[in-house]
């Protein structure tokens, strides 16, 4: 039994080593000067912590901007979506119309279409709305979708209706009991939604890389990208680039992991 | 009387409209029309001309589908995403399977914390991670020939021989991704009952037939799902081969998606794109059917 449980500990640690490495890596040579990553062996630790490729990338590249357009389109289709979301997806649980279980399924069916075929009548769409290289042209198609509905839906349907009930008897209105009775109960799966919304948005590349053109409008990742064209031999620039961008999401995600994880697995379950 | 009740249908219908309104009809606007107009630009020669004036494309019928049977880039593209897809998928998800397994049983302490570090990965920037793992399979000084060399390996030079390019962005991807599957399977083993296992130890049954009889058809349900989302998103690889070769070397990792791109985008061949694209749409969709049958064949065979 002894044996037998330190071998589950050596291979759990061995995958967990595997699992942090590049991260260490990656934190490392972000601290050191120019030329000093690419050096045999490997340093996991540097030599001497400096700060000049964060300064570089602040001062000179301007990569503030790039987090500002992050951080801002990140947090905006978050609030925006899932104030629309909520809204259809309580329709959805508590309301009786005749398509509703037809429409539901046809939403639910369209999961399957990959983003990618959508992709360029968007951007012919959009173009000729004006929106493509403004905040417009990612908030617009993120304001809504399929799946947190899908997930605000099976959450709300689990609120007894004797509760939405009683507050019509009181008096209360359609929006009042979405607003005051719903929207409170679903404050664990609205925070899961949050997640993953403000991680997807912050972390999605290939439609910021068509729609934003200009380097001043770019998201981290899109800026990232550019950057490694320009930087290809700058390994100590890019790795503190690479922890600009991941570190917000790594923050987000470690303080709410709990919502995060429980929205996987709902997603998993109710399919 | 009456006037109650038209007032209570107006109160039970009309909030109901608003309600649904802003997500459906954007949903309608920005996913259902674009998916139709993809449709019909995929049977159009839509180039940089009609950027300008969307009134230049014409219908040309089957063409763009037709030309692409006889693009060889395009099987170049394919044949590498199936690369990709069947053995990165399986992969994957036996990874995701193993380490679930492993944190699940009860002997282990620390779950949270080894959870929380197998999953590191699936939160971070795809872009960023993709730029670190270019750096790690580096020839020279990267972290992944300085490790292999302690075994004995000579260092191999990842990205940029055509061979070992798409095995270098498979083993990334499944270091990116496990810790997602990871997590569903803990929860499809927690619905496991424990006594089925306890009965099978007394009937003595070792650890591999509790595995194969009781383990693996229960799963079944949670294991299709796992095999149907991981198949499309793998079928969407993209800013992997984008980051850390450009499809290169040879072409070796140009995948579906970086080839509609590429003539969409780069070269603005609208309507051959959104073949592309549909292509992509047609292969996902026979894809998850054939998981579903094959899911239900196994099935039976199990019991």
């Amino acid at each position: 039994m002894v044996l037998k449980n330190t071998i589950l500990y050596v291979i759990l640690i061995f995958i967990g080593i595997l699992t942090i490495t590049p991260f260490l890596w990656m934190l490392s040579a972000s601290f050191v000067a120019d030329g000093h990553a690419s050096v045999y062996p490997p340093r996991f630790f540097p030599d001497k912590v400096i700060f000049d490729q964060y300064r570089n990338l602040f001062s000179r590249l301007n990569v503030a901007v790039n987090f500002f357009n992050s951080l801002f389109l990140s947090v905006t289709v978050t609030l925006i979506s899932l104030l629309f979301n909520s809204m259809a997806g309580f329709a959805f649980a508590k309301y009786h119309f005749k398509a509703k279980n037809t429409l539901f399924k046809i939403l639910l069916s369209s999961m399957i279409v990959p983003a990618q075929v959508t992709m360029l009548p968007l951007f012919l769409m959009l173009k000729s709305m004006g929106f493509i290289n403004t905040y417009m042209a990612i908030i617009i198609p993120g304001m809504a979708n399929i799946f947190g509905i899908f997930l605000i839906r099976q959450y709300v349907l689990s609120i007894p209706d004797s509760l939405i009930e009683a507050a019509r008897i009181d008096g209360a209105s359609d929006f009042k009991i979405y607003k005051s009775i719903i929207l409170p109960l679903c404050k664990p799966i609205l925070t899961t939604l949050a997640i993953f919304t403000f991680m997807g948005t912050w972390n999605d590349f290939l439609w910021p890389l068509i729609s934003l053109t200009d380097e001043s409008m770019y998201t981290l990742p899109v800026a990232l990208a550019n950057l490694m064209k320009e930087h290809t031999r700058d390994i100590e620039l890019m790795m503190a680039g690479s922890v600009v961008t991941i570190l917000p999401v790594l923050i987000v995600f470690m303080i709410l992991q709990k919502y995060y994880m429980q929205g996987i697995i709902l997603s998993g379950l109710k399919e | 009387m009456v006037v109650r009740e038209i007032n209570s249908i107006k109160s039970i219908i009309s909030p109901l409209y608003l309600f649904l309104a802003p997500a459906l009809s954007a949903i309608f606007i920005f996913f259902f029309l674009p998916v139709v107009a993809a449709f019909l630009i995929s049977f159009t020669d839509f180039d940089i001309y009609a950027l300008g004036d969307f009134s230049k494309a014409r219908f040309i019928g089957l063409r763009n589908y037709l030309a692409l049977f006889e693009d060889p880039l395009f099987w170049t593209a394919l044949r590498n995403t199936f690369y990709f897809v069947i053995v990165a998928g399986p992969l994957s998800i036996a990874v995701s399977l193993y380490s679930a397994i492993l944190l699940n049983s009860k002997l282990v302490r620390f779950k949270a914390l080894f959870r929380l570090t197998y999953f590191m990965p699936v939160v971070t920037t795809l872009v960023a991670v993709a730029i670190v793992w270019r750096f790690i399979y580096q020839p020279k000084f990267g972290i992944l020939n300085y490790l292999l060399a302690f075994i004995g390996i000579n260092p191999i030079d990842w990205l940029g021989e055509p061979q070992w390019a798409m095995p270098a962005i498979i083993l990334m991807s499944i270091w990116k991704n496990f810790g997602y599957n990871m997590i569903i399977f803990i929860a499809g083993l927690q619905n496991i009952p424990q006594h089925l296992y306890e009965a099978a130890v007394i009937e003595g049954a070792n650890r591999w037939q509790q595995f194969r009889s009781i383990t693996l058809p229960l799963l079944a349900p949670t294991t299709l799902f796992v095999s149907i989302i991981t198949m499309i998103g793998f079928f969407q690889l993209f800013a992997e081969p984008y980051i850390m070769t450009q499809g290169g070397p040879l072409n070796s990792t140009l995948s579906i998606v970086q080839y509609m791109y590429r003539e969409g985008f780069r070269w603005w061949n609208m309507g051959y794109s959104a073949a592309i694209a549909f292509v992509l749409f047609i292969i996902i969709f026979i894809g998850t059917l054939f998981q579903f049958k094959i899911q239900k064949r196994a099935e039976y065979s199990w019991y």
